[in-house]
């Protein structure tokens, strides 16, 4: 007999025959019924209709029967909710039996009603239950708390549940200690500051106590628990970790690896030269090894997070490469991800077994891991230079294979070996060469065109190769378009005679018929370099350039840190900070490592997360195709500068800025005659451009090649001004920032203040036939409120006046509401009123909520609307750049969030500029490994200031918004708006 | 913690959910389907998915995706752990973990999700507790329930719930007293075209089957527990006896159950136990391959070496293969382009050989790559790495128990490349 009857149906109706046998007298078919019921639920079948009959059925004494009508009522219930009260008297009843099982079974289920009125009723069993004499009840009563909390947070406070949950941490029961814990654990992720778990000694001791007793699951729950305490000294530090470490060998994958995080983290705190350190290193590989043979599941999320500790403490498997040899029948995601590690564990000590399995994979079936097995090789000759030889000419074999896609990954690498070891594999480029047809990829066309470029003197026909991508210049994607373009430019500096042709080709392609202002403005700085003074042409063009390091996407070194203390984690699957994806957990505190016990580097140091990134010389990392301004002067990066205290914005970025605006200009003011400049009629002129400088100038070729030819003069009087730029960056900055910014903002965006459509916020139905939409706007520095009142009665309305009741920021009507004649039936009026932000203030909830009163002849009528809080933000809200700073570090941490948002698809500059028009002003911008950050302010009317960091990073369409400000409550209307804006 | 569950068949039909919160609609699992699209092979589904309000966390397991659907930061591996736990106990309960099953038991499901998981928090995971509380079906019960009117739910709290030892119930009773443990070792290696082991490595797993009365208090010792220095326990065993002594000791759950498992890497520990010749190769043109496969005993030590088989994934441009084989036979499945041939026992006087032909589809070039040979084997009475159970002890029960060891060798992922 299985319950695959229940699912038969006949023909009269099945909800009429259940509803039959539900109310029959017969136990055994009523349970039936109720089992047919539940099987119908299961699958998805709407049952609900049978509510008052299933209830009905509550009353037993037999307890599969209760268990299922419990199950019943837990599903429905809020759909029905006056009919759930039914059966609250039998729960309330059920809470005094003598049975443990049936009083833990009617609180438990309890909770899992969803609907107000029985949660009322749940408070008096559950405080009883909480301090019942059997610890089975007491642990289902814990957990009941947080499900209470979830429903009604403010009910579990006002009733001190939270206290009672708080002693449960002490209950002698260790099962009971794990579910209080995981309660306040769940409880604490929506109320990040309050300070629920408090951890100090005695707490932790009985943690430890309660962690060797309980269940496996419970384990993982104190784990977690454990690794967020920050133990005083190394000693405390250690005896926890000596207390944790068995817990390395169970059986559960989650258990292991809670534990490893816990070890990671406390370890931080162990004097390095301390024998029981290099123990826990050695106790930590094997268990990590272990989590690889169990299943492709456990195997992705434990790879994940290997990645991560290989990063911060690769001692601990280097012994370990073999393990993550990639197995034919591993899941395509396993081994992406072991290929990963494979890397970062490649040394000089293993290289060739590595290298003999990275051709292995580069035969297999799969693309993307074909892909990523040669991209590996590339990678293992940029970080193990004894190794390169080899790689190379792996990577050669694999280009005879001829296989298109392999082909043209293995261009790709072979340009960042060049770049790692100029001068000694070109050779090869030949064969490059021979491949150019079969390129249909952007990257590996742009690859391989710099390749071209860079080289162009040792190749022979480098411009007839270049010519015949310029043929499809339009077809071409952005990256190969500006490859192309520094190519030529490249090429031409190289070989001027040949090319004058081609230059200007590519030069008039760039900046008259493209529509990228990327590509354009790259044209027109070229045109005018080469046209004012080929030497520094050259001189900045083809400057040598700085090495690339020997690791890529490394993580950087303050999220890393972030990362470990959630090793286990989401975070620690994404790889990216917690406050970044959690949905629901607003301001998530930021973990850090404890310091060491040496380091004088205090944990507390509020601006760890900037000087760290900055004054610890970042790995120089190959760019990625966004970096267009690095890459715009073939300077992928400047020496990590150290210079002063480190600014938000790295100096990286800022002297490529400076070079721009400041070089630029002084390359055009010290011109000691300024050059005849005969306007062209045809070249389009960009207005952005002309405050900068002069048009473009008509060049003529001859003029440049004798110049380039021979006016050594002219050469010395130039040499000078490249020379200074990545040093003084300081003085002109903000000059090139703003020229840069006004340069982007030249695309055509309609400026001003974002205000959102008009919504509905009084209804007709609720006021008596007047209907009143409205938004709000900021003309010139005034705040309106605009309204469309439409009058859906059957009378004639007159004599409107409005008031504002108390609000957040002291908004209030400037003037009369200005309705002037009366308002016949079916007739719509516009109304703006001004407003001014002096009357009285009162804390609102939502903060930007304003009720409003309207009057009219025929009543008072009442309505709240929410204000876009981007109304408020004045026009003199641009903060000096070292008040910026000063600022930012001084503002606690504790008051800084951070934010999403997704989907949006404009550029940092683009996005900078439409935050502008709402005053949302941009102060200062970095790159950094492709992200772009924003650094801007925003004041208040009544004066608060707001901090911002925009994180953009290229290609990906989810940017994060760090706030800071003193009064941190208004971070969530202020990331609200900053969605508007961008989204609009 | 855990927000809700839903079990979807291989073709994409939700066939159970299971909510522990509030109701979420099964319209998220379009994310995930989107993702098994992609995918391909079911095998391949990413088991993390973000989706905009909710993270998807799905294991694979005898073609069923165990999907479940969490809103907040929750391990990641716990969640899969847990999973599988689900998928185990379902096995445990119906003897299978499959579709077929799930609907013919579904209210048996039903209550032992919510009995495994409240709001989310795990609740009651063992074996031994769960049975206490949900009888498992069988024929004989269905028919006693019938004609007295009794329940499969037990109604009186598990005795295991809250002892220090959940995973055994109190008042167990047997007639016979038996102990058997079985050490299992499954050999993952790679071995590539010269037959050169690139790299080896020794699962080990002991299962054990105790059906003792009362509270038996056991110690299990090695001859050479050295070997082991990667292992994890079942919750029972005492880890700071191990720490000291080199020695197993616990009081056992009731039942079969995992008693540890361990593994050895270092590479000069790990036998391998055949050797394999082989050339797999496609000519540039003719549109054919030749394919020659010879097996031969390597490191057996001594013993017999059954179950044999050799599977290969050919490319797949491969039409059909025209081989024999000296001993047992094969079979070339054209849809999948798997070819498996299944040898039996090895015979040390005549080595298994299988040769032919392979013919590729006109026109297609020559395939790119080449095909590996994934190795199948059992070696009886031996277990690979040397490890031997000296003694077990029993105290804490005046009876003399019934007790076994048995080992087996196995080849677990054993790949040739060619």
């Amino acid at each position: 007999m299985t319950d695959s009857k229940y699912f038969t149906t006949t023909k009269k109706g099945e909800i009429f025959e259940l509803k039959a046998e539900l109310n029959s007298d017969k136990k055994e078919k009523k349970k039936e019924a109720v089992k047919k019921v539940i099987a119908s639920m299961t699958v998805g079948k709407d049952v609900s209709a049978l509510f008052p009959d299933v209830v009905n059925c509550m009353q037993t004494d037999n307890l599969e029967l209760k268990k299922l009508v419990y199950l019943y009522l837990m599903n429905y219930a809020k759909s029905q909710p006056d009919m759930a009260i039914m059966a609250v008297n039998t729960f309330v009843k059920d809470c005094e039996d003598p049975n443990p099982l049936i009083r833990a079974l009617a609180v438990r289920t309890m909770g899992c009603i969803r609907v107000d009125k029985i949660t009322e009723y749940l408070c008096e069993p559950l405080r009883k239950c909480l301090k019942d004499e059997d610890p089975y009840v007491r642990k289902t009563a814990a957990v009941c708390v947080a499900k209470l909390h979830d429903i009604n947070a403010q009910l579990v406070e006002d009733q001190g549940f939270l206290d009672t949950l708080k002693d449960l941490i002490s209950d002698s029961n260790p099962m009971v200690v794990a579910n209080a814990v995981a309660a306040l654990s769940e409880i604490a992720e929506s109320h990040p500051n309050s300070n629920l778990l408090d951890l100090n000694p005695q707490t932790i001791n009985k943690l430890l106590t309660a962690l060797n007793e309980c269940t496996e699951w419970g384990q993982i729950f104190i784990l977690d628990c454990l690794a967020n305490y920050t133990p005083r000294d190394d000693r405390e530090s250690q005896s926890i970790c000596e207390r944790v470490t068995p817990r390395l060998s169970h059986a559960n994958s989650a258990v292991v690896l809670s534990a490893v995080k816990v070890l990671m983290k406390f370890m931080e705190m162990l004097p390095k030269d301390l024998d029981y350190y290099g123990t826990l290193l050695k106790k930590l590989a094997p268990p990590l090894v272990t989590l690889l043979s169990a299943e492709p599941e456990l195997q992705y999320v434990a790879l994940r997070n290997i990645n991560l500790i290989v990063q911060r403490r690769p001692e601990i498997l280097k012994h370990e490469m073999k393990v993550f040899f990639v197995k034919y029948n591993d899941p395509i995601y396993v081994k992406l991800e072991k290929l990963d590690i494979m890397i970062r564990l490649a040394s000089q000590a293993n290289i060739a077994q590595v290298l003999a399995e990275l051709k292995e994979y580069a035969t297999e079936v799969d693309v993307d891991f074909v892909r990523k097995a040669v991209r590996a090789i590339g990678r293992c000759a940029i970080k193990v230079e004894q190794s390169a030889e080899r790689c190379v000419s792996t990577l050669l074999d694999l280009i005879q294979t001829k296989v298109n896609y392999v082909v043209q990954e293995a261009i790709v690498v072979i340009k960042d070996i060049f770049r790692k070891y100029p001068n000694k594999y070109e050779s090869v480029i030949a064969t490059l060469c021979e491949n150019l047809d079969s390129l249909d990829e952007p990257e590996a066309r742009a690859a391989m065109i710099w390749i071209v470029g860079e080289y162009a003197e040792r190749i022979d026909n480098a411009d007839e190769l270049l010519e015949s991508f310029l043929e499809g210049f339009h077809d071409e994607s952005t990256q190969v378009q500006l490859q192309l373009l520094t190519g030529i430019v490249k090429l031409f500096l190289k070989k001027p005679t040949e090319t004058q042709e081609l230059v200007q080709q590519v030069l008039s392609l760039a900046t008259q018929d493209s529509d990228n202002p990327d590509l354009r403005d790259r044209g027109y700085i070229y045109w005018r370099l080469l046209s004012t003074d080929p030497v520094a042409a050259k001189e900045v063009v083809l400057a040598e350039k700085p090495l690339i390091s020997e690791e890529t996407d490394l993580i950087e070194p303050t999220l890393l840190e972030e990362l470990i203390c959630h090793i286990g984690t989401l975070a620690s699957v994404y790889h990216k900070p917690p406050s970044a994806f959690v949905e629901g957990s607003r301001g998530v505190q930021h973990k850090r490592l404890p310091g060491s016990a040496g380091s004088g580097e205090s944990v507390d140091s509020p601006d760890t997360g900037s000087a760290a990134g900055v004054s610890e010389a970042p790995p120089a990392v190959i760019p990625s195709q966004g970096d267009l301004l690095g890459d715009l002067l073939n300077l992928d990066l400047t020496p990590p500068t150290t210079t002063g205290p480190p600014p938000p914005t790295s100096g990286m970025q800022m002297g490529a800025m400076d070079l721009l605006g400041g070089g630029l200009d002084s390359l055009m003011g010290d011109e000691s005659e300024p050059p005849p400049i005969p306007l062209r009629t045809d070249t389009p002129q960009s207005p952005q451009l002309s405050h900068q400088s002069p048009s473009p100038p008509d060049y003529s070729p001859t003029e440049l090649g004798g110049d380039l030819g021979g006016n050594p003069a002219m050469a010395a009087g130039f040499g000078a001004p490249p020379a200074v730029m990545p040093t003084s960056f300081n003085a002109p900055v903000s000059g090139g920032l703003d020229d840069l910014f006004d340069l982007g903002g030249g695309v055509g965006m309609p400026m001003g203040s974002y205000s959102p459509p008009k919504t509905v916020w009084l209804p007709a139905m609720k006021a008596k036939g007047l209907e009143i939409s409205g938004t709000f706007a900021r003309r010139s520095g005034v705040i309106q409120m605009e309204m469309t009142l439409t009058n859906k009665a059957m009378s004639v309305m007159t004599d409107f006046a409005i008031q504002f009741n108390r609000n957040s920021f002291g908004l209030a009507p400037a003037g009369p509401l200005q309705v002037l004649t009366p308002l016949s039936p079916n007739q719509s009026i516009e109304v703006s009123l001004p407003l001014n932000t002096v009357g009285p203030v009162m804390k609102m909830e939502p903060l930007n909520n304003l009720q409003v009163a309207v009057k009219n002849n025929i009543d008072v009528f009442y309505f709240s609307c929410q204000y876009p809080i981007s109304m408020l933000f004045v026009e003199d809200g641009k903060m000096e750049r070292q008040v910026f700073l000063a600022t930012w570090k001084d503002i606690p941490n504790d008051n800084e969030s951070q934010f999403q948002i997704k989907d949006c698809h404009l550029s940092s500059d683009a996005a900078s500029n439409k935050l502008q028009g709402s005053n949302i002003f941009t102060i200062a911008k970095r790159t950094v490994e492709g992200q772009d950050m924003l650094y801007q302010s925003i004041k208040l009317t009544n004066g608060i200031w707001v901090l911002a960091e925009l994180r953009v990073q290229a290609g990906n369409p989810n940017y994060t918004v760090s706030l800071k400000c003193r009064a941190p409550e208004v971070s969530q209307s202020v990331f609200q708006s900053y969605e508007a804006v961008l989204k609009n | 913690m855990i927000h809700s569950l839903f079990l979807i068949n291989h073709t994409g039909d939700i066939f159970l959910e299971k909510h522990w919160k509030s109701v979420i609609s099964r319209s998220v699992c379009d994310y995930f389907f989107e993702a098994k699209e992609k995918a391909g092979d079911p095998e391949n589904v990413p088991p993390v998915l973000q989706t905009p309000h909710h993270y998807l966390i799905t294991i694979y397991r005898g073609k069923l995706f165990l999907l479940s659907v969490i809103q907040t930061e929750v391990p990641p591996l716990f969640v899969i752990e847990f999973l599988h736990r689900v998928a185990d106990t379902f096995q445990d309960y119906f003897g299978e973990c499959s579709e077929g099953v799930i609907k013919d038991n579904v209210v048996t499901v039903y209550e032992l999700l919510e009995e495994m998981l409240d709001n989310g928090f795990p609740l009651a995971t063992e074996s031994n507790v769960l049975k206490e509380m949900i009888k498992p079906p069988n024929i004989l019960r269905s028919v006693v329930n019938t004609l007295t009117g009794s329940s499969n739910v037990g109604d009186t709290l598990p005795t295991g719930q809250l002892s220090n030892i959940p995973w055994r119930r109190a008042g167990v009773k047997y007639t016979n007293n038996e102990a058997y443990f079985d050490v299992i070792e499954e050999i993952d290696a790679i071995l590539d075209k010269s037959g050169t082991t690139v790299f080896a490595e020794i699962q080990g797993v002991i299962e054990a089957c105790v059906r003792l009365t009362g509270m038996p208090d056991l110690t299990l010792s090695f001859m050479n527990p050295r070997l082991l220095d990667d292992v994890s326990f079942h919750p029972c065993v005492r880890f700071k006896r191990w720490e000291a002594e080199r020695v197993l000791s616990f009081i056992p759950p009731d039942g079969n159950f995992t008693l540890m498992t361990y593994h050895v890497s270092s590479q000069n520990l790990v036998a391998i136990p055949v050797y394999v010749k082989q050339s797999i190769s496609f000519f540039e043109s003719g549109s054919c391959g030749r394919l020659d496969i010879t097996l031969g005993p390597k490191q057996t030590m001594g013993k017999m070496v059954e179950g044999l088989t050799v599977t290969i994934h050919m490319p797949k441009t491969v039409l059909s293969a025209n081989l024999t084989a000296t001993q047992g036979n094969y079979t070339y499945d054209l849809a999948t382009k798997v070819l498996v041939w299944d040898i039996g026992k090895l015979n040390p006087q005549k080595l298994p050989n299988l040769k032919g032909s392979l013919s590729v589809q006109a026109g297609a070039p020559k395939p790119e790559e080449n095909p590996s040979l994934n190795i199948g084997l059992k070696i009886q009475q031996l277990a690979i790495s040397g490890l031997k159970v000296s003694r077990l002890d029993m105290y804490g029960e005046k009876y003399k128990p019934f007790k076994g060891v048995k080992y087996v060798t196995k080849a677990g992922k054993f790949q040739v490349r060619t």
